[in-house]
């Protein structure tokens, strides 16, 4: 057993953790944190991407104990308050998303990527995502949604008068 | 307000875009245990020894199980899986391994990585036989056997009733091709995840699964449990693409396990696994001929389909020729069609629905022959389309071979036209000739795809050959005491929008607010039965049953408005969120008080009992939808590399009705994406031992953003009969539409050099052996 401080989304916590424990396995099983996800062994889908120490990696690819002493972003620290960040309100906008599962890794990687380049234009979002494999979407309407993220910093919530928000 | 036909932001998305979605591997109750299989690492093997003592004595572990050693109790022995009589498939290998991967023994530990461990631990002995991984190879005069008593690997078949051959040689021209559509991983992102506990009353299954319904009563027979006794939950899923209907091993096994052990039992399939344990998709090979006349008319076609169903025939694997036969003459009207088939075994992964199952496999077919009778004519393809559609006043259309298919409606004209405009086909053309001309810039090809698909699977005996309980879909809508409305449908969802759909037609016909529905599908608990999400079934016949629920809702709901307010119930609207007297403006009653008074018995009507609100539909369909479309691709190809691009996309898409276009696009988007990507990048490899060179995300290409093109839409609507919405379904029509016009257009491209055709997918390599004439063209 290895002792690991690490902090996610502004909370440390100390475990004692079996040496071979991924991130991944100590971020959803250990913290409970389901939000992450696994979609594969060979770190090709993207959909288990956190940030460590602000950059993102691949938390499938990472042992926990070499997260001792990090700060750690999962997907449930991207909102603020209770509201969604730009990058997770252009996903809902543009219908980025379908069975939501690489959701968590894309929203991840996007926010990533728009740190780094705020006005990206279409092909680098494609090469800044592509490590990342969403099955469902064929990626034109995740694009969409980080330009969406990329045109609205501050995030923005249109409302319908039936009840019904409809895209914008 | 209609909401039907507007982008309605999803119901489903506030809860998974801030990592509150619950996947069933998000779930640990206490005490949960890991369940992991020893898989055959032959192809074709017989078993000689199994020692799971070493795994068994490793702390941590609860057992471990070779078929021998699993009971049901009492000493009575496991039950095959559903499977095609005789030939099913044993939950663990019994005594012999048909595919690599295949699982040969099972075990349960505390965590997945002591389970891990365990599986190295245990000890199997294989004796090698010979193995067969390929149609040809299956079909080879001495080709060693997966069934000696079937005396062949060919397993099913049906020959072509009529072989056309009068027509064909009437015809002025004729031609043949092989075509082979290859096999493909279907790859949801979420693998195959069951968590199972039996460790109180009953059992209660929470699983990644299509139609939980159809779990359950299988689960009921084979564990000899009765139904009200299970709970199957499929809670968000990670996307299915038709992998997540098919019974496999892990299906049976953890409850079983989670039984016997008396804690709950979770099995995570790893993607190595779910690359070879996920039955694959595709994976037929077309003999056709075509007969046909110098003005491009078609006049006979003959297609006899070869399908490689695996190690063990699956039902769903070998109905998939079926449907190929069905749909091979597409969107024309061919004087004569002979389509038969055979089912082969061989020692790979079985195969069974993989997303658009069986109509893909044929639209590729007619789509390239499409182009062939073209090329040999000398005519444009566009034309040779236009000169053999079905006439958009000739529907309902029979297809004279295939006894099941009636066309709805369509206008495959129309979406060609469209097609070519928004293509802007004749500027395209004179391009393609600079580019040709011009060695700096990569070759253009264009290719073009006018399908028809068939979709919405519930005409009565439509799925109870597939061992379903019936065709229809079921809905039940439900008023709450406050107005407010839960809807629950028996097709479980895994990522198409059912809340978002299924509340704006409920929302449309009870004037409820959107946002007081809240949708409810997935749980044998909540819907006393249902079918399940495939086959662009969901928004038609669900879809079809919320309206025809929430309809009778509205006939009660009048007479208690109108007991309210004193009013006869045929003056009455809905109006204002509830109900108002025609021509009247002050005469209105809020749905709050009519569901509040519809749990009162004194505040009813004579004869109308408490608590009526609440009305279930088990809808039927008279026929199937046809979807269809027209689908334009420009790649642009690199003289250097062989590498194909693909530089516009245009999908003209025609599902009648749109009940939200967010949707539509998303579902069309993801299909055509697989499409693309079969026609480009996907190939399930074998080597000839029946070794698979593609079990993981490392050597199998899913395409990521930087492979796909961006998409331009457009629209043509002939709404169905078939059912009260007029929708069509749209789940398929990408991957459908898509093989043929990527495959099409590289073949345009290259067609200057003599390349007649190419198997998918084109690989750099495959192209630039093409452009480079070394033999790879055929
Ligand atoms: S799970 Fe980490 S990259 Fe796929
Ligand atoms: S939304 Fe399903 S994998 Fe991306």
């Amino acid at each position: 057993m290895t002792e690991v401080r690490i902090s996610i989304n502004g909370e440390s916590r100390d475990h004692d953790v079996d040496p071979r424990t991924l991130l991944v396995h100590y971020i959803r099983e250990t913290r409970r944190l389901t939000g992450t996800h696994v979609g594969c062994d060979t770190s090709n889908c993207g959909a288990c991407t956190v940030l460590l120490d602000g950059a993102p990696v691949k938390s499938c690819t990472v042992l926990a104990a070499q997260a001792d002493g990090a700060e750690i972003t999962t997907v449930e620290g991207l909102a603020t308050n209770g509201t969604r960040s730009p990058v997770q309100e252009g996903f809902r906008q543009k219908h980025g998303l379908q069975c939501g599962y690489c959701t968590p890794g894309f929203l991840v990687a996007a926010t990533a990527l728009l740190e780094e380049n705020p006005d990206p234009t279409e092909q680098e979002i494609r090469e800044g995502l592509e490590g990342n494999l969403c099955r469902c979407t064929g990626y034109a309407m995740i694009v969409d949604s980080v330009r969406w993220a990329a045109e609205h910093p501050e995030g923005h919530v249109p409302t319908d008068t039936a009840g019904a928000e409809v895209a914008s | 307000m209609s909401l039907v036909g507007a982008a309605v932001l999803r119901k489903e998305d506030p809860n998974l875009l801030v990592g509150r979605g619950t996947f069933t591997d998000d779930l640990h109750p206490a005490g949960t245990a890991f369940m992991a299989f020893v898989r055959s690492p032959e192809a074709h093997a017989r078993i000689t020894g199994i020692d799971t003592s070493a795994a068994a004595d490793m702390p941590g572990v609860h057992g471990v199980w070779s078929l021998a050693e699993l009971s049901l109790g009492e000493g009575e022995g496991i039950p095959p899986l559903p499977g095609v009589p005789g030939l099913e498939r044993p939950a663990l290998a019994d005594g012999v391994v048909r595919f690599a991967g295949e699982p040969v023994a099972v075990l349960v530990a505390d965590d997945r990585y002591l389970a891990a461990d365990a599986v190295e631990a245990v000890d199997v002995d294989y004796e090698p036989l010979p193995a067969v991984a390929s149609i040809p190879a299956a079909l080879a005069e001495d080709a060693p056997l997966l069934y000696e008593p079937v005396g062949s690997n060919v397993v099913f078949g049906i020959p072509w009733e009529d072989d056309a051959e009068a027509e064909l040689a009437a015809a002025q021209n004729r031609t043949s091709i092989r075509l082979v559509n290859q096999r493909c991983a279907p790859v949801p992102l979420e693998p195959m995840v069951i968590l199972a506990d039996a460790s109180a009353e009953g059992l209660t299954v929470h699983v990644t699964f299509q139609a939980p319904h159809h779990l359950r009563t299988k689960l009921a027979g084979w564990l000899g449990e009765k139904e009200h006794r299970i709970r199957v939950i499929a809670p968000d899923v990670g996307g299915g693409f038709g992998s997540k209907i098919n019974f496999t091993p892990e299906l049976f096994l953890a409850p079983l396990l989670s039984r016997q052990l008396g804690r709950p039992v979770k099995h995570c399939q790893t993607r190595s696994e779910a690359m070879q344990l996920m039955y694959h998709g595709r994976d037929q090979i077309h003999d056709v001929e075509v007969g046909f006349d110098d003005d491009g008319r078609v006049r006979a076609l003959r297609n006899m389909i070869s399908q490689n169903v695996g190690g063990y025939p699956d039902p769903n694997g070998m109905g998939m020729a079926v449907l190929t036969t069905w749909m091979s003459a597409g969107c024309y009207k061919i004087d004569k069609v002979a389509a038969g088939f055979q089912n082969v075994v061989t020692n790979t992964t079985p195969i069974a629905a993989y997303r658009g199952a069986g109509r893909p496999e044929a639209t590729y077919m007619i789509e390239r022959v499409m182009d062939l009778v073209a090329d040999e004519t000398g005519l444009d393809p566009a034309d040779v389309r236009r000169r053999n559609f079905i006439g958009p006043d000739e529907f309902p259309f029979s297809q004279p071979h295939a006894e099941a298919v009636h066309y709805d409606t369509g206008n495959y004209e129309a979406a060609l036209d469209k097609l070519l405009e928004m293509l802007d086909y004749d500027t395209l053309k004179q391009e393609q000739a600079a580019r040709r001309d011009d060695p700096d810039r990569p070759l253009m090809g264009i290719g073009m795809s006018t399908w028809v698909e068939i979709a919405s699977f519930g005409p009565r005996g439509s799925l109870e050959g597939f061992g379903h309980l019936g065709s229809w879909e079921s809905a039940k809508v439900r008023l709450q005491p406050d107005g407010s409305v839960v809807v629950n449908v028996g097709s479980a969802p895994h990522g198409q929008g059912h809340e978002t759909a299924f509340a704006m037609i409920a929302a449309d016909e009870l004037g409820v607010d959107y946002d007081n529905i809240i949708v409810r599908a997935g749980d044998t608990e909540t819907m006393p039965q249902g079918i399940g999400t495939m086959g662009s079934r969901s928004v038609p016949i669900a879809g079809s049953a919320v309206k025809a629920a929430s309809e009778k809702i509205l006939v009660k709901a009048k007479e208690i408005a109108a007991h309210l307010i004193e009013a006869n119930p045929d003056d009455l609207e809905l109006r204002d969120g509830g109900f108002g007297v025609i021509g009247s403006p002050e005469d209105h009653v809020n749905w709050q008080a009519v569901a509040h008074a519809s749990f009162q018995p004194g505040q009813l009507p004579e004869g109308v009992a408490a608590g009526g609100l609440d009305e279930q539909v088990f809808q039927e369909v008279p026929n199937f939808t046809y979807p269809s479309g027209a689908y334009g691709c420009v790649v642009g190809i690199d003289r250097d590399t062989g590498e194909v691009r693909v530089e516009r996309y245009v999908l003209v898409d025609d599902c009648g009705t749109v009940i939200n276009p967010l949707l539509a696009k998303g579902q069309v988007h993801g299909g055509a994406a697989q499409g693309i990507a079969q026609a480009l990048y996907e190939a399930v490899v074998y080597d000839d031992a029946g070794q698979p060179q593609t079990s993981s995300l490392l050597d199998y290409l899913a395409p990521a953003a930087t492979e796909l093109p961006a998409f331009e839409e457009g629209r043509v609507s002939t709404p169905t009969p078939v059912n009260p919405l007029g929708a069509k379904g749209i789940g398929e029509s990408g991957a459908i539409g898509s093989p043929p016009a990527v495959v099409n257009a590289v073949v345009d491209a290259l067609s200057h050099l003599g390349v007649r055709h190419l198997d998918m997918p084109l690989s750099p390599e495959k192209v630039w052996n093409a452009m480079n004439d070394n033999g790879a063209t055929s």
